[in-house]
């Protein structure tokens, strides 16, 4: 599950009277269960790809497909369900809910997507212990690091097993010890349940996981490097 | 099918819960600010509820009667001419079952009542003193000598303020003087045996009680009478007493109401339904922007949220509910707090508020110088409604606001 296939994508953002090529003519295949990163300096274009990828932006031209599907011409209801059945997200800034404690994050998207109580309760606190926040179920997100937050946005993306996780430098805010950690979690899910990943990153830690890297630069891809052949 | 792609009802209940108490001085102020809009709502109704209560009730005690019946041409000529024949079988049959209560007979003619010392144009009324005991005079509104004893009773009761106008006394003598049904003058003398104070000076100036019997026979009209009073449980409802005796009273006889008998009260009462709406309305206006302007902050501050749980697959749709669900909240919040508050201040005073020092004002409007709230139920449920119903229409711009951010966008607010 989750091959995503990208067409000539292309994006556009205004600055001023400046137009910024955020994606330009960007073509990729990703198989699936692939473990790619995206690297390359800010402004690059890696966070719009993934963007364009969970169908949070729209694109300019070109085509996305997941398995199939064209994400580029879904409206915003069946791209709420794709999103909410099949990819897990994980943000740069840690984007929890704050007035949830870390367990109703991370078990938020099982809520919505009517799982029962019981099943949520089993997942999210045998994945609080997995990325090593057992006993911190109950805290509300002021009540965490930056590290303990961001792994609970990790937790809340990968608990209920998604064909894809995208993830935007998800170690950014972790100590070595946690993104080691983390990047162990991610290889497991990748390697054991096929999950897809694609993770954008600046972290040398993090490409040294990847099955295949992808260097951006200025909106196009400049590298794509242990692409599996056709 | 779609899914809903949303909270379970629970879920979103208690994440709204804790999104309002995120900034609890702005929560406070608007609850505070709703707990009074309601406040004013309920209590300022109860109070011109019961200012317009009493005027009604005031106005129907002088009539007094629900419905009456007079000759076709009494109320163009209210004259002893236009009299009626006592009741027959039928129409007594329909007068003494329900919805009626209790009904009487009178003599209301216009007439000149004289002392020694000045002279006043008066409503003789010529009373059964027991029927208009049932009908509601009060006989402890005599504040001097006795009531009528029967419908013979020689003797005149008159009102306290007529008293001092004429500048007699109890036990005096004055003269009344009518038309008779031979068109000539009638004169009697009678002799003052009771006093009695009106809810209005106006009453008291204007009515002269006297037994029925004594009055037919001053005035040559036999047992002929003009006007059958009758009265019922609920004067907010006389249409079935109404209908009642209209079939029994036949099409020869003028029965009406007495929205109909007094058209100014009549139209108080509808003008005051719709006067309270428009009331709970305007108030619920000046609220409405107060809780506009709150749930847009609440909405401004968090819209990378917004955008988060869009991202995370919550459909647009989903992200109106939950705003709408914390507006729900907090007006309810603010209805019980408003609700208990203006029970809370109306029941010190059910007993009536003193208003003495405006009495004269008071009258002027029709309504005594007691004041009694009227705390009805229907009122209570209309502003509670009101408050909801546009509390909803009012959130829905901020809730629509927050569904309309762009994830991609919303996410990268700081």
């Amino acid at each position: 599950m989750a091959e995503i296939k990208c067409v000539e994508l292309c994006k556009n953002y205004q600055q001023g009277d400046a137009v910024i090529k955020a994606l330009d003519h960007v073509s990729l295949d990703i198989k699936q269960g692939s473990f790619v990163c995206l690297s390359g300096p800010s402004g690059s274009g890696k966070t719009t790809l993934l963007n364009m990828i969970g169908g949070l932006d729209e694109l300019d031209s070109g085509q996305i497909s997941i398995d199939g599907q064209r994400v580029d011409l879904l409206g915003q209801g069946p791209l709420a369900d794709l999103r909410l059945h099949h990819i897990g997200f994980v943000f740069q800034a840690y984007n929890l809910i704050p007035v949830l404690t870390a367990r109703e994050n991370v078990e938020f998207v099982m809520q919505v997507q009517g799982v029962p109580a019981a099943e949520r309760k089993n997942k999210s606190m045998a994945i609080l212990g997995e990325v090593g926040l057992e006993g911190m179920e109950n805290r509300r997100p002021s009540q965490l690091s930056g590290g303990q937050q961001q792994r609970v946005a990790v937790a809340r993306a990968i608990v209920s097993q998604p064909k894809l996780v995208l993830a935007d430098e998800p170690t950014a805010n972790l100590d070595s010890v946690s993104a080691k950690h983390l990047m162990e979690l991610f290889r497991e899910l990748n390697e054991h349940h096929g999950v897809t990943f694609i993770i954008s990153t600046h972290d040398e830690r993090v490409m040294r996981y990847a099955g295949r890297l992808i260097k951006m630069q200025d909106g196009r891809v400049i590298a794509d490097q242990g692409q599996a052949p056709e | 099918m779609a899914s809903a792609n949303r909270l379970p009802l629970g879920a979103m209940a208690r994440m709204a819960w804790r999104n309002l108490w995120r900034n609890h001085r702005r929560t406070l102020i608007m609850l505070l600010a709703i707990t009074v809009g309601v406040w004013a709502m309920i209590f300022m109704t109860a109070l011109m509820r019961g200012m317009v209560d009493q005027m009604i009730e005031d106005g129907i005690d002088a009539l007094p009667g629900l419905v009456q019946i007079h000759h076709p041409d009494y109320r163009d000529d209210p004259s002893v001419e236009n009299s009626l024949e006592p009741p027959n079988q039928v129409l007594l049959q329909a007068l003494e079952s329900p919805p009626s209560t209790g009904w009487t007979t009178r003599i209301r003619v216009p007439a000149m009542i004289s002392s020694e010392r000045d002279s006043r144009g008066v409503t003789l009324l010529g009373v059964d003193p027991a029927g208009e005991i049932v009908l509601g005079f009060d006989p402890g509104s005599i504040v001097e000598g006795r009531f009528l004893e029967g419908t013979d009773d020689n003797g005149l009761v008159i009102g306290r303020k007529l008293l001092e106008r004429l500048e007699t006394d109890l036990g005096k003598r004055i003269v009344v003087m009518s038309q008779d049904t031979g068109n000539e003058i009638a004169d009697r003398g009678f002799r003052i045996v009771g006093v009695y104070k009106g809810k209005l000076a106006a009453l008291e100036e204007n009515y002269i009680y006297a037994g029925r019997s004594t009055v037919q026979s001053l005035l040559k009209m036999d047992a002929r009478v003009s006007e059958i009073a009758i009265t019922g449980r609920n004067y907010r409802n006389a249409d079935p007493l109404l209908r009642q005796v209209r079939t029994a009273a036949g099409g020869d006889l003028d029965v009406k109401a007495w929205t109909e008998l007094d058209t100014y009260l009549g139209l108080m009462l509808g003008v005051m339904d719709g006067f309270v709406l428009v009331w709970v309305i305007v108030i619920f206006l000046a609220l409405s922007f107060g809780l506009v302007n709150t749930l847009m902050m609440a909405v401004f501050e968090r819209v990378r949220e917004f955008g988060l749980m869009q991202a995370l697959g919550m459909k647009p749709s989903a992200i109106r509910y939950q705003v709408l669900l914390e507006s729900v909240l907090l007006l309810l919040l603010g209805l019980l707090a408003g609700n208990l508050l203006a029970v809370a201040s109306i029941l010190p005073i059910r007993d009536g508020i003193d208003l003495t020092v405006v009495a004269e004002g008071m009258e002027m409007m029709g309504v005594s110088s007691v004041l009694y709230p009227s705390l009805y139920l229907n009122d209570i449920v209309l502003a509670n409604v009101v408050v909801v119903l546009l509390g909803i229409l009012t959130s829905l711009l901020p809730a629509w606001r927050a569904s309309q951010y762009r994830p991609v966008e919303a996410i990268a607010k700081t």
